[in-house]
Formats: C-alpha cells, structure tokens, sequence
C-alpha cells in the first residue's frame, strides 16, 4: 500500500515535473534560437536594417537570431518563406514595398494580408534627381519640359515596374501627364542608374535621398523635389513635392517586421515590444541617421493599415501604368 | 606626410592588426569553401563592423576579401571546385597542373601574382582614384553593351583549337541566362510556374557543379583515371617565382591593368576580369598551344587581374559612392555607417583615414603571401587522401556549397543538374568555361542592349554616337567580322 503510494507520488512528481518543464516552455517564447528571413541579397539595405535589428533584439528576447537571405525571384522567394513559415514566433521576416507591388503584377498570390504585421520600422520617400548640369532647376521647370516634349525625357533608377518607376509614374498621373510621356530605363537598382544619369544615358533618376547622397555631395546629381510629407532631416534644402508643385503624391520604400500569418497573440506582441525597444535604442538611431535611412515606427494595427494604404496606392498607379495584370 | 603619420597612427594599433590577422584567416576560409564567395564573406563581417572603429572596419573587409579571392584558386586546383566564381577562368588549367603533378606551382603561382595583382590595383587606387572615377562614370549602357560583347568573344578565345564548339557552349550558358523574372522586361521566362526559377538559375550551384561534378563521375566510371591526381611535395611554393615573374612581365603589368580597369567599371567585377585577361593572355602569349594543359602563363595573368580587380572596385566606391563589383556594394554601406561618407571630399575631409584605408590594401597583400602559404600547405593534405574517399567527399563539399549560397535545397538540385549536363558535355568535347561565361555575360549583354534601345527610340546607329561607345563598337565589329572576311576573300582569290 506504501509502496504503491510512494510509486502514485513519484508518478505524480515525474508528471507534474514534466508539465512545470512544458508550461514554462510556452510562457517563456523564445526559448530557442530566431530565423529572421531576409527576402533580398546580403549587403543590401534591408540586409543591414534586418542584421542590426537582429542584433538588438538578440540583447532583447535573450536568444540568438539568425539572418538568412532568402533571395531570387525578384523578392517573391523570401517574401513566400516567410509566410510559409509555421507560425509559432521562430520565424519570422523583414518584408517590403514590393508584397504590395508583386501580386498586381501576377508574380505571386501573396499579399500583405498573408501576414501577422509586426512592426514598421523604416521608410525612404523617391526624390526627384537630375544630372547637376541640367538646365532644369526645379521640379516645376522639369514638368513643364517633359509635357513640353513627350518621349524626350528618359528616367531610370530600379527594374521596370519597380517601386522608383512607380513613384515616377504615380508622379506624372498626378499631375495629369501620361506617364507613357517619360519612357522608363530598367536597371539593376539604384547606383546603377545614378550611374546613367551622371554618364548621361538618361535624364531623371528617381531613386531616394539616401542612394543619391554621395553623389549630391560630389556634386554630380541634384535633387529637385522630395515626394514626402516633410523634408529630409539630413538634406533640409530639397523641398518637398508638395511646396514644390503642389502635389500631394507621395511614395516611399519602407521595411516592416512580420510574420506568417496566425502568429499567435502573446508571441506578437512579444515580438513587437522588443521590436520596439530595438527601434528606441542609441545604435538603431545611430546607425539609421549614418545610412541616411528614414525612421518611422508603426505597430501591429498602425503598420497594416499603413500597408492597406500602400497597397491601394501602388496597384492604382500599376494599373495606369499598364503593369498591373 | 602629416597624414601619413596620423594615417600610420590610426593603423599600427593592436585592436586593428588583430582585427587584420583574424579576418585574413575568416579571408582564407571563405574563399576556400565552395559556394561561400568574397561577397558573402563581406556580408558575414557587416555585423561586427557595427561596433569597430572605422579603420579596422574597412580593414575586416578589405582584408577578408583579397584573402578570400585568392584562397578561391586552392579548391579549384585541388578540387576543380572554383571557391569563388573569379578563380573559374583558369580552374581547368590549374587542375590540369595539379594532375601533372604541379599543384605547388600552380597555388604559388596565384598566390605570389594575387599578390602582385593587389599591390598593383592598390597603387592606382592611391594615384589614380579621382581621375579613373571619372572616366568610369563616362561609361553608359551603349559602352557597356559593347564591352559585353567583346567579353563574349573571350569564350571563343578559350577554345580557339574548337572555336564551334566553344560557340555553342557559349550558347548553352546563353539560354540558361535567360531563365527568370530578371529581365528588362520584368518578364517569366522558362519558369515553368516554378517560384524557384522566378529568380533565374543561381550561378554558383551551377559553376560547382558544372566544374566539379563531371570529375566526380569521370572517377567513377572509370577507375584508372582519377588515379592520376599525383602525390606531390609542398615544399616548393615559391620555387621558380621569380623567373615567372620575370618571364611573363608584360602579362602581369597587362592583367593587373585590365583587372584594375574592369574592376573600376561599375558592373564588372573580378570574375570577369579573369575571364577576359586568361583569353587575352591565351590570345597573345607565344606559346598559346599550351594553354589548357597545365601551362602557368594564363594562371600569373588572371590571376593578378581579379585581385587587382577588387582594388579597382573601390575606386568608383571611394570617389563617387557607386560600386564597382558586389563586394563595394556592401563595403560603401560600411563607409556610410562609420562616417567615411563616399565621395572626393572625403579625401579632403579624412585624409588620414583615407591613407589608413590605402595601407591596409598594401598590408593585406603582403600578409597573403605568409597566409597563403600556410593555406596552401594545410589544404595540400588532401591530395593524400584516395580517390575513393576524396570524390564522395567533393560531392559533399558541392552539395554544402550549392546549398549555403541561397539557402535552398533548390540549389542542390540545379548542381546535380547541371552537373550531369557538363559531364555529357565534356564526354563529347565541349569546353564548360564558355558556358559558365555566357552565363556571367548574358544578363549584362540583355540589359544593356534593351536600355540602350529603350534609350535610343529603338535606332541602332545611335549606338554608335557616342564616341567611347563608336570605338568600341567598331573595334568590336571587325574583330569579329574580319577574320571570317579574309578567310572567304582568300578563298574567293583561290
């Protein structure tokens, strides 16, 4: 009889041991290590932002996060990795702009709602940039000329149907010019099409203010106009495209933290209080105003209506644009 | 000469030579491993950069990355598995020396020229940025169409005792180019529905498999030949170096300049400046028969071009913040982050760091030579193991590469695949290296014709108008018209 209760206790004991071990484990997210997707190469811009975030939130959630670039298929691969993912907090992404430009182009049926949206962290508005020799000096001026002379005006920046073409386009729309008027030159990014421009193989770059810095500061490139809200902190005498030809458009490249969809509740919010200590932190101010990237901040609720907005936008122009399938 | 000392000041600290000590071996590493390329080895070492001071950041990269192009060549001798995509031009020809018994002479060789080749790019770095910067900003898509061009011609060089079959293998490198979304056009090509071809075909699972695979079933379905990889002393690395260098001087002052030049162009990087400095090596050397039989004078030029090749990227990186390969791409990142703002004034505004940057260029090429050695020494031991554990250990070693580039099974599939192809390839006397090449250049011949059309308004002479453009056209025209030209004037004379 004492024996078998002395067997019942110990039973008793190796099961609640087991349970106090389990219950723990799912209080106490994470408790391994975090795969943090990137969907674009190493190097990149979103590589960085994603490895210092990677990084403060190590300090953060206490457990090692790996950044993987999952690259190709012009983002589709690693946006679809992430939200593939199974949704228990281990893997999770930094997406981008391009989840609300993709599915309009038939690339992918993912959209942004295929995702827990965890945090907005950064967003760079396009400028408008022209070869610092170009007799156009303002935004106003350009206009004029380019609905002046149609076809004559070649602009460049990223890939065709990229985000910088569609500022372009969305710009032009805006202010009721064909956007078919400004013929688009597709390159491999940003650099290259600065590149173009200094070169003079095209005639307008509309990249954003952090890629053309050092050329602004060579004093090779101008920029016109930025399609922003407000001005840039580091480059305050680039208006912005409102006080420069009244318009409202604006267009930005923004990164945001997310993960597949059904991410259970505590997990995310977990998740986006650490994201948010990481984007107060010195280093992440540090290092963002030393790239020249934009801050913004946005929670789970304000970056999915951020993203509705976005998606509207973009598939409005892509569709004028003739881009959109 | 005050900057120098305060440049030297900057530099000569025990935080900076560790730093430079440690990422030289992280250097030799990468490199060596198929499927991790420099690129990536400078994508590893942004993290920490984070929280370096800015000389030993800059000196991390410059350091890991000239280490990890010439720790590429030790695989590719050894293995025929290129460890990164520069040292595919001459991996043939190095392994053919391997097999012939000289793999000592054959790493040393890339080891003393690599060094040579850096040291060389790295003086035009310090006495030429600013000019150089400008002439390469000169160059739009029009410039780079043709050049593209005149690289394809290369592939026909290599293979100058088959040229039609060098020309189809071109092809094939060609068509697999064209896979993917990454066109001009934004348009799925050959995907078959399948998101993993969205992206294109991956070019590192590819280059491994498509060198090293073939050597892997050649050993197995014939016993008596892969026997014949020799068992070989090290202890000679740097014999006969000097009369090499002596020998073949105009090649090495040839291929670093070409690699410093390619190197500085936005958009080409070192990979193309071994292809193209081995064809012109092959085109003009004396001996050209040689070639592909395990002759050294296309391993001491290409050599030295890639390696001269990352100085020159910096070039355009330093003055204008426009990368000049993927590897500056990342490091103008780094430049930003650490305050070194790219762009001429920073010349004037941070001379020293600007100096500290030129010494560290100069010391990691130096301290390859020792590094190397020991590389060479330790990688040489696996000429030692037989051939029946080696082959199944390189398959390994391919499928780890083909992985970790992208991190997808995918890229494991497309080795075994290609793979096989060059195998069938090979078997009916098809060089790979036009293939491989194809596929580096086909991308950059696409875009920029399309750009420049798009340019244009679609009229061709126009690519002719510019006058950097309207030389190179021409030069390219007749190399490529002449030849056939005469043949049928002299026939028609007959």
């Amino acid at each position: 009889m004492f024996r078998r209760n002395l067997l019942g206790i110990a039973s008793a004991a190796a099961v609640a041991s087991v349970m106090g071990l389990a219950a723990p484990a799912i209080a106490a997210y994470p408790d391994r290590p975090i795969t943090l997707i990137v969907p674009w190469a190493a190097g990149g811009g979103t590589d960085a932002v994603a490895r210092i975030f990677g990084i403060l939130m190590e300090k953060e959630l206490k457990q090692p996060v790996n950044v993987v670039n999952r690259t190709g298929g012009s983002g589709v691969v690693g946006h679809q990795a992430i939200a593939e993912a199974k949704p228990d907090g281990y893997t999770i992404g930094l997406i981008t702009v391009e989840i609300n430009m993709m599915h309009w182009q038939g690339l992918t049926k993912l959209t942004w709602q295929d995702y827990t949206s965890l945090a907005l962290v950064n967003a760079d508005p396009a400028g408008l940039q022209v070869d610092v020799k170009s007799p156009y000096k303002d935004a106003k001026s350009l206009l004029a000329a380019v609905k002046a002379n149609p076809g004559k005006f070649k602009a460049s920046g990223t890939g065709q149907g990229g985000i910088w073409h569609l500022a372009l386009a969305g710009m032009l729309q805006d202010q009721k010019i064909d956007p078919a008027t400004v013929p688009w030159v597709p390159s491999q990014g940003a650099a290259p099409g600065l590149q173009d421009l200094v070169a003079g193989g095209v005639d307008i770059v509309t990249c954003s203010l952090p890629e053309a810095r050092a050329l602004i500061d060579a004093g090779k490139v101008k920029s016109l106009a930025v399609m922003d809200a407000q001005r840039n902190g580091a480059l305050k005498d680039i208006p912005t495209l409102k006080e420069a030809i009244g318009s409202n458009w604006t267009t930005a490249a923004w990164r945001g933290m997310a993960g597949p969809k059904g991410l259970p509740k505590d997990v995310a919010d977990k998740l986006t209080a650490a994201f948010d200590k990481a984007y107060k932190s010195k280093e992440y101010k540090d290092f963002m105003d030393q790239r020249g990237f934009g801050m913004i901040w946005g929670n789970q609720a304000e970056f999915a209506k951020f993203m509705d907005k976005s998606n509207k936008d973009l598939g409005a122009v892509m569709k004028a644009v003739g881009l959109a399938k | 000469m005050q900057n120098l000392i305060n440049a030297a000041d900057l530099l000569f600290r025990y935080d900076v030579m560790f730093t430079i000590v440690v990422t030289s071996f992280f250097g030799l590493f990468v490199g060596a491993m198929p499927g991790l390329t420099a690129t990536m080895a400078t994508a590893l070492l942004v993290p920490f950069t984070f929280f370096m001071e800015p000389v030993p950041a800059i000196a991390a990269i410059v350091t890991a990355t000239a280490m990890a192009i010439f720790s590429g060549d030790i695989p590719g001798a050894l293995l025929r598995i290129p460890g990164t995509p520069a040292s595919a031009a001459y991996v043939d020809e190095a392994y053919a020396m391997t097999l012939k018994g000289q793999a000592d002479q054959a790493l040393g060789a890339g080891l003393v020229f690599s060094a040579i080749g850096g040291l060389f790019g790295t003086a035009v770095l310090i006495w030429a940025a600013p000019a150089l910067a400008e002439v390469a900003l000169k160059f739009s898509s029009f410039e780079y169409f043709w050049l593209s061009c005149l690289g394809l011609t290369c592939a026909v060089l290599i293979a100058t005792d088959r040229p039609l079959k060098g020309l189809i293998a071109l092809c094939i490198g060609l068509l697999i180019a064209c896979v993917g979304v990454n066109n001009p056009a934004g348009y799925q090509r050959f995907t078959f529905g399948v998101s993993d071809l969205l992206g294109g075909i991956s070019f590192i699972p590819v280059l491994i498999g498509m060198f090293a695979v073939p050597e892997v079933l050649r050993s197995a379905t014939d016993h008596g030949r892969g026997a014949r990889i020799a068992q070989v002393r090290i202890d000679s690395v740097f014999r006969h170096m000097g009369r090499y260098a002596w020998k073949y001087k105009l090649g090495i002052v040839r291929g670093s300049t070409i690699g410093t030049l390619i190197g500085a162009l936005p958009g080409a990087g070192a990979d193309i400046a071994a292809w193209v400095t081995y064809a012109v090596s092959k085109k003009f050397s004396k001996e050209s028969e040689k070639f592909g039989t395990g002759h050294i004078e296309g391993i001491i030029e290409s050599g030295s071009a890639n390696n001269a090749a990352l100085a020159g990227a910096w070039v355009p990186a330093m003055v204008f913040g426009i990368p000049g390969d993927s590897i500056t791409a990342i490091a103008i990142g780094v430049l930003y982050m650490k305050g070194l703002n790219p762009g001429p004034t920073l010349f004037i505004n941070k001379p020293d760091a600007v100096y500290a940057i030129f010494m560290v260029f100069v010391l990691a090429n130096l301290l390859m030579i020792p590094m190397g050695w020991i590389a060479i020494k330790s990688a040489k031991q696996i000429l030692r193991v037989p051939k029946e554990i080696l082959m199944p250990f390189i398959l390994l070693n391919c499928i780890v590469g083909a992985y970790a580039i992208d991190n997808t099974v995918f890229g494991v599939t497309l080795m075994l695949f290609f793979g096989i192809i060059a195998f069938a390839m090979e078997e009916n006397d098809f060089p790979v290296g036009p293939a491989i090449l194809g596929l580096v250049l086909g991308p950059l011949v696409e875009e920029n014709f399309i750009k420049s059309l798009i340019k244009s308004d679609g009229q061709l002479l126009q690519f002719f108008d510019r006058p950097i453009a309207g030389s190179l056209g021409v030069v390219t025209l007749a190399i490529w018209l002449l030849p056939p030209a005469f043949l049928l004037w002299r026939r028609w004379k007959r």
